[in-house]
């Protein structure tokens, strides 16, 4: 237990993040240029790190599995990104989006590192209007805010509908900068197989190189995970199909704790899923439901007429709609947090009132709102979504109601790490969605851009640097040292063993089956039964896979089942865990849901008393049982309340 | 629905390519172009064929990965939607479709339809950004901005980088994808103190990196899957030569 030391600052709550700045290490000028980072994934988190380190004089060397660190999957987040500014003079403050996010993650998060993200929250903003990101304005030349769930002011911060891609192409931008004056090498197409630890310490990676297969051993002094999430486990998720766990998994297995694997954002709006064919879901944002009105049909007749295909959305007069979201939580209304929203939804379809063919479907409607505005304004502030949707279904939103489910999308868990987003392999840190800290067991919508962007340009620069600061007389590292020779031996003989195989089956068939489990047993409603048999599930299913599957070609081309092979490889394992951390966690918390643990009302019931902590997972060998480690959360700035939206 | 495929596939950059004809069966016409293309893929896989190897990630039209020239035009045949966005409805039962990678000089076939776009990269290391530094900037409502200008760059940073402009262009001009990020940029206040050298350095990159000249066909602008406007080259165009002309360091 020892290990697990948060290393949380003295002091009271707001001061925590300037006294560490001011009693931390630094490196100075001439001692940067001798240190040698990694950084792996080219998102908000690892471009943004990358770019930062690059800037302050280090030599950094960074990672990606695209073509380009422009593709990274932070570009597909739509609605926005969350700021303490108080512009619009609601009431805002550094201290209420604290507030906000510790209640909305349910009270399993870190007060002080939510704290400083809510003080660096400002920065972001600064920082990214100084890059030339056209953020929406008004026709003052001001900045323009909107509404996110689970909160009651304006804090959001929006390019369109396409804010993760205009973050990330600032980051990107940024990064280029670095690259083009040398401090920053890039190297792109690259897949990380294994982390190099020596005495200890990370000290570099193995990597794959995607086009011609060459295993490439890189060393380093320090070592940043910045990955993204692990929702692919999943199958179908609104993550990008190359979206994967697999940096996460190795480093997990090569010493550094997982915490909180089971928590998974199930987010309520998506569209929902029409064929086995499907690759992945396609997520409509949250932003959305600043004007849209969320219902089914009050009357079970008028649902199953729906479904059959004999009644339109448009043909249900006001008095037989049922708006359940206004109805259960008056106060938050259409905008209560994504894990309310979407269990209220499979709460309405489960009881027979879903919509669409399946049955499995609500209605996100706008027809008040293009009375009340305008159909010119609601284009204006949705258009490309409407016409995503559209392409997608084949339906036109302005005229008939969106059909929405909710979809896997985020995953809170990740790589433990501390105050200083250091984990517990010295030297390896963990950025972004990657790692675990920060959203608690729900995250509130455009606060990923802000955790990826906090941890990135504001908050690694410095703590990295404090570990840095005793390195500076550590030479760089040999890649023919054994340790190197070891890892990318465990990576060859990976590979060999898949090559090998030579089954029947298809890594997709494989990955479909592992979705189902995981959808069923450890998805939106989970209960011990369930859980337990998803555990021996998986099991059976990772032994077939390791006996039946087929990948084709070899090594040293281009191969892209090959890369999905290894990636599936890892879900096999990391499903299992999130089950075994769903199975243990006796209580309902945000995301996570145990039907054994709901009020009356069917609200989630925490056990403050006994599960006020984060679960931290170590590996302890293939075909062992991991071992629990408890990081318990204190809270002294925030009275622990029963989550409230009504 | 039934369809006939034929496909360039090419194993590797040095080798040479050919068409090869695949049939697919009962496709759904509510699969995407790429989920068509994943069907396939199985089936080669299942028979010990080598599947047809293409760039594509995000599936909702914004990473700007995929890059298929389908029916002799970027990203189908469908206006303003990238390749992924493209659902099957769009075809007919028992139609033929022609898939290529894209064909420019400056972005050289890697695996079949995979091409390499690295030269985007360098043409945006070449200037496309604010010199500034993370940190000590100011607060972000000191410079106001008009809508107007805001919305403008807006329009310009939309792009998505796929390269469908320069494989719709006769000359495999890159001009307006480094439009749409000079153009960005320089109606910005943040941009304009860049705004001379940045041009001169990404026009300069793209003419060293063999992307070819602009003749105003505007086939650009009509297979861009986001749209962006030829006005953009036209303000380019206009930053370029007052560049040149007050240049002071020619």
């Amino acid at each position: 237990m020892a290990k697990l030391d948060a290393k949380i600052p003295q002091g009271p709550l707001a001061e925590k993040w300037t006294n560490y700045k001011a009693h931390q290490n630094l490196v100075n000028p001439s001692n940067k240029r001798r240190l040698d980072i990694i950084v792996v994934g080219t998102g908000l988190a690892g471009a943004s790190a990358a770019a930062s380190f690059g800037e302050m004089g280090f030599n950094v060397k960074v990672f990606g599995i695209h073509d380009s660190p422009r593709r990274a999957h932070s570009i597909a987040a739509q609605g926005g990104i969350n700021a303490a500014k108080n512009y619009p003079n609601d009431g805002d403050s550094i201290y209420r989006l604290f507030y906000d996010t510790i209640k909305g993650g349910d009270y399993r998060a870190r007060e002080a590192n939510v704290y400083r993200l809510a003080e660096v929250s400002n920065n972001i903003i600064d920082q990214c209007v100084a890059q030339g990101v056209p953020f929406a304005r008004e026709y003052g030349g001001l900045l323009d805010n909107r509404s996110f769930g689970g909160a009651q002011v304006s804090r959001t911060f929006y390019a369109r509908g396409q804010t993760g891609q205009q973050l990330l192409l600032g980051a990107y931008s940024a990064l280029s900068k670095e690259i083009k004056k040398g401090s920053v090498k890039m190297f792109m197409r690259r897949e990380m197989l294994e982390l190099v630890v020596i005495e200890g310490r990370a000290r570099g990676i193995i990597v794959r190189n995607l086009i011609t297969g060459e295993i490439e051993r890189h060393s380093a002094h320090a070592v940043v995970i910045a990955t993204g999430g692990y929702s692919n486990v999943f199958f179908l998720s609104t993550n990008a199909m190359a979206s994967n766990g697999s940096a996460a998994w190795k480093v997990y297995k090569k010493g550094a704790f997982f915490g909180n694997p089971s928590f998974t954002q199930i987010h309520p709006t998506c569209i929902p899923v029409h064929g086995d064919y499907q690759s992945k879901l396609t997520l409509m944002s949250e932003s959305l439901r600043n004007d849209g009105r969320i219902w089914v049909p009050k009357h079970k007749d008028d649902a199953e007429k729906i479904q059959k295909g004999q009644l339109k959305p448009t043909e249900i007069p006001e008095d037989r709609r049922d708006y359940y979201l206004e109805r259960r939580y008056p106060a938050f209304g259409n905008l209560v947090p994504r894990d309310v929203a979407s269990r209220a939804a499979k709460e309405r379809c489960d009881a027979g009132y879903g919509v669409g063919s399946t049955g499995l479907a609500v209605y996100l409607d706008f027809e008040d709102a293009i009375k009340r505005l305008g159909k010119h304004v609601i284009e204006a502030r949705y258009g490309n979504l409407f016409q995503m949707y559209e392409k997608i279904v084949d339906e036109n939103p302005y005229e008939t109601p969106m059909m929405i489910y909710p979809a896997v999308h985020y995953t809170m868990g990740g790589i433990w790490v501390d105050y200083e987003l250091q984990t517990t392999i010295p030297g390896l840190f963990a950025a972004g969605e990657a790692n675990f800290s920060d959203h608690g067991a729900n995250r509130l919508g455009a606060s990923a851009l802000m955790q990826g962007l906090s941890d990135g340009y504001f908050v690694l620069p410095y703590t990295i640097q404090n570990y840095l600061a005793d390195q500076i007389r550590v030479p760089r590292f040999d890649t023919n040292l054994p340790e190197f020779e070891q890892a990318e031996k465990e990576a060859k003989e990976r590979i060999e063993k898949l090559l090998s195989i030579n089954g029947t089956d298809t890594v997709d068939t494989f990955h479909r089956r592992l979705g189902l489990i995981m959808w069923d047993h450890v998805g939106m409603g989970r209960n011990k039964e369930g859980l337990e048999e998803a555990i021996q599930m998986i099991q059976e299913l990772r032994a077939e896979f390791w006996k039946n599957v087929r990948v084709p070609g070899k090594n040293e081309m281009v191969n892209p089942e090959l890369e999905k092979a290894l990636r599936l490889a890892d879900y096999m394992e990391l499903g299992e865990l999130m089950a075994r951390d769903a199975l243990l966690r006796e209580e309902s918390c945000g995301g996570h849901f145990r039907e054994e643990h709901q009020t009356e009302e069917g609200e989630a019931l925490r056990d403050d008393e006994n599960f006020t902590y984060v679960s931290a997972w170590e590996f302890t060998g293939d075909d062992k049982e991991p071992k629990l480690n408890k990081e318990p959360l204190v809270f002294e700035f925030i009275e622990v309340k029963q989550r409230n939206y009504k | 629905m039934d369809l006939t495929l034929k496909i360039w596939r090419q194993a590797t950059a040095s080798e040479k390519g050919k068409f090869v004809e695949y049939q697919v069966h009962n496709i759904s016409a509510d699969a995407s172009f790429l989920e068509m293309l994943d069907v396939l893929n199985e089936e080669l896989v299942r028979k010990g064929e080598d599947p047809v190897a293409f760039d594509h990630d995000c599936r909702e039209g914004i990473c700007g990965a995929c890059s298929l020239y389908i029916n002799g035009r970027p990203h189908g045949p469908d206006k303003g939607i990238t390749t992924c966005q493209m659902h099957m409805r769009r075809f007919k039962d028992g139609e033929t479709i022609v898939i290529e990678p894209w064909r420019a000089k400056p972005f050289p076939v890697i695996k079949d339809l995979m091409v390499d776009r690295t030269a985007f990269d360098e043409i945006i290391q070449a200037g496309g950004y604010v010199s500034i530094n993370t940190g000590g900037v100011p607060d972000a409502n000191a410079i106001p901005i008009p809508k107007r200008d805001a919305d403008t760059a807006m329009d310009a940073a939309a792009c998505i980088g796929c390269g469908a402009c320069v494989a719709a262009c006769k000359n495999a001009s890159a001009m307006l994808f480094v439009a749409a990020k000079v153009s960005q940029l320089a109606v910005l206040p943040q941009g304009k103190i860049e705004a001379r050298e940045r041009v001169q350095n990404m026009v300069a990159k793209m003419d060293e990196l063999g992307f070819g000249n602009c003749t105003n066909t505007y086939a650009c602008e009509a297979e861009c899957p986001k749209e962006i406007s030829v006005s953009h080259i036209a303000r380019m165009n206009r930053e370029y030569l007052s560049a040149k002309l007050l240049s002071q360091k020619k």
